[in-house]
């Protein structure tokens, strides 16, 4: 089922504004990432649709109905809560059972059958007389799911679903959540401050800030091209690095005294001559260990994380950080050259943090970042 | 190594000293004593005279105004403990919902908690009086009969018991009201979605995860039921013809007022049986359907 939101707010107290103006329309059998740090308006939104919470402005349409004034149970929808909001007192089939209330038409031995499949499927066969104390968190998890989905609602809620769990069974959830989804073809609405869920998860993301939509995306065009700074430093771990600079002559200037020559076709036009910050992802960075006069950057940290490497260095005042692959062994303290993949420059407005100009997204275009001091002769050779 | 020992046990009964020395002097040499007492004939300073054995609970099974009193308490008991916990368990339903100026009620709801004994039975009192009590006016206002509340053995104990569900109402809603928001209102919100009705909400969820403090309150009623005494001090003195006279008064009657203590104490040894005995019935016959978290 497609889902619109025009327009939609959710104003307290008649100033305080939670969530503001947001216009999204997701299409049926998508799954739509919510993603944005805590007190963001997230969860207030997924409320909103859910119909827990009130639609201060806007409108919410679910198959170009307008479902504003229609109550939670009317909306042909499931939720599955942060803390799972299970029934301490009932059995894990009571509990399931409860996903089939609404379907007054099915007689008591069809709802049963059906807890019994859904039940299966989740792998909790054994466990339907067990009470949820007596479940471990992960089970507990699929309990929730089994209840959502026992129902058949086309669409699905989730509120941070997988926040309670360790971060191994976080992982296998995630595989499982977006099975289950892909497998049913529901449409799925998932809140998440984790932007590795929202990555791995979402067909498309919507990140919110203070209750502003930030960007709505691929979960790659979220990466690649975020839309402002916010976005940027948001997604990714470690995240990307942003570097105030100024943009003089189809140069990119660094504190004043680091220079990167950018090629002909990359900036777009009005871009030149302005202070920006440039968004520069830890991958695209490379070291350059040649010992050459362009090695001008120290080595304060580093981190071997066996696959990949995260070396930190300054450049200037600021701090940057590059991803390597495999497991180098560079000690700190000492001094490296760094070449930049010139294709995936991100350049914002140092005002406002907006994307003014975007990566060309050209592969295999590299350039070194030089010293003052040197630019002019490695120039004029 | 043995000096640690004995040193740590040592500091363990430090600790313990001061609560046991105050169990000690107000409940449990008072209950030994009660005990002891109920065994002999004391003269008027209460001091033991005659060992008799179990001479005064023999003569307590023959004893029609014992009887009566048994009968006053069980039925006091039965007037208010059930309607105290209704009527608190709507009021605090009630005052759970989310409204503007809700708190104002809840403060008014539990508002009789702060109350005497002694100053509600005075305001009751006036309220029962026949000619300037407020409870006449309105029987006659409804079309009803004047009566001597208070003064006609038909209506007293229930007068009497209204006055105390009234007075105790203000702490059940009070802990019920607790409990109300102990429960996760996510159980609620998937309720709402799963679009279960506000009466199937009540018994299956409300009901089933309130019940442990519904069994505290109920157990804790009933217990402060038997030993009821300032309202029936204040409103009735025991009468009419004994019929207010519950077990605590007539304890305190023939203690302070005969002199009889050994014959009290008798009466205070079977009250707390009683009261022994119906807890321990709570506890293995209701608290099985007691939900815990």
């Amino acid at each position: 089922m497609k889902i619109e939101l025009v327009n939609v707010s959710k104003i307290y107290n008649h100033n305080v504004k939670a969530v503001s103006d947001v216009n999204v329309t997701i299409e049926s059998g998508e799954f739509f990432v919510l993603l944005g740090p805590s007190g963001c308006g997230k969860s207030t939104l997924l409320r909103m649709i859910a119909g827990l919470e009130e639609i201060t402005e806007g409108i919410l349409k679910i198959n170009d109905v307008v479902v504003n004034d229609l109550e939670p149970s009317q909306r042909n929808l499931s939720m599955v809560f942060q803390n799972y909001a299970l029934y301490p007192h009932l059995t894990v089939e009571e509990n399931i059972l409860f996903g089939l209330y609404k379907k007054k038409k099915m007689n008591k031995l069809e709802k049963i059958k059906k807890c019994k499949d859904v039940a299966e499927m989740m792998g909790l066969g054994q466990f339907l007389k067990r009470k949820p104390r007596e479940l471990s968190g992960g089970q507990r998890q699929r309990v929730a799911l089994a209840r959502a989905v026992v129902a058949e609602d086309p669409i699905c809620l989730m509120d941070e679903p997988l926040s309670n769990l360790d971060a191994k069974l976080r992982t296998s959830m995630r595989k499982e959540i977006k099975q289950l989804q892909k497998r049913l073809g529901i449409t799925m609405i998932y809140v998440t401050h984790d932007q590795v869920e929202a990555m791995t998860m979402g067909d498309r993301i919507m990140v919110l800030k203070n209750g502003l939509m930030q960007q709505v995306g691929k979960p790659l065009e979220i990466y690649n091209v975020p839309s402002n700074t916010f976005v940027a430093s948001f997604i990714g771990a470690p995240p990307m690095n942003l570097i105030p600079a100024r943009i003089e002559g189809q140069q990119i200037i660094f504190d004043g005294s680091y220079r990167l020559k950018l090629p002909n076709k990359f900036l777009q036009k009005g871009r030149n001559n302005r202070n920006v910050i440039v968004g520069i992802r830890p991958e695209n960075l490379e070291i350059v260990t040649d010992d050459s006069n362009n090695s001008a950057f120290l080595v304060k940290y580093r981190e071997v994380l066996g696959t990949e490497t995260i070396v930190s260095v300054e450049l200037g005042t600021q701090e940057v950080y590059i991803r390597c692959n495999g497991q180098i062994d560079i000690p700190t303290g000492k001094r490296i050259g760094i070449k930049v993949n010139l294709g995936s420059i991100c350049v914002f407005d140092q005002e406002t943090g907006s994307l003014i100009n975007q990566p060309t997204g050209v592969v295999n275009e590299r350039a070194e970042i030089i010293p003052n001091s040197l630019y002019d002769s490695i120039e004029s050779k | 190594m043995n000096f640690r020992r004995v040193s740590s046990n040592i500091s363990y009964i430090l600790y313990v000293i001061p609560s046991f020395l105050l169990f000690s002097t107000f409940v449990f040499y008072p209950m030994i004593r009660t005990g002891y007492l109920s065994m002999h004939t004391t003269n008027f300073q209460g001091a033991p005279t005659a060992y008799v054995g179990f001479e005064h609970f023999r003569y307590l099974i023959e004893d029609r105004n014992f009887r009566e009193s048994m009968k006053a308490t069980f039925l006091f008991v039965l007037y208010t403990v059930p309607s105290t916990v209704l009527i608190s368990l709507f009021l605090a339903l009630l005052a759970n919902e989310k409204l503007k100026g809700i708190q104002l009620f809840r403060t008014f709801f539990s508002s009789t908690l702060g109350m005497s004994v002694a100053a509600s039975s005075v305001i009751w009192m006036f309220m029962y009086n026949p000619s300037i009590g407020i409870v006449n006016k309105l029987v006659v206002a409804l079309g009803g009969q004047e009566r001597q509340w208070l003064l006609d053995p038909d209506t007293a104990l229930i007068a009497v018991a209204v006055a105390t569900v009234w007075m105790n109402i203000g702490f059940a809603f009070l802990i019920l009201l607790g409990g109300l928001q102990n429960i996760d209102v996510t159980l609620y919100e998937s309720a709402k979605i799963a679009g279960v009705s506000k009466i199937y909400q009540l018994w299956r969820i409300t009901l089933p995860l309130l019940s442990p403090t519904l069994f505290f309150i109920v157990t804790v009623s009933l217990i402060h039921a038997f030993q009821t005494f300032g309202q029936i001090d204040i409103l009735t003195k025991g009468g009419p013809v004994n019929t207010t006279t519950v077990l605590v008064y007539s304890i305190y009657r023939e203690a302070f007022v005969n002199y009889n203590f050994g014959f009290a104490s008798a009466q205070a040894v079977v009250l707390f049986f009683i009261v022994l005995v119906i807890t321990i019935l709570q506890f293995a016959l209701v608290e099985r359907k007691v939900h815990y978290q």
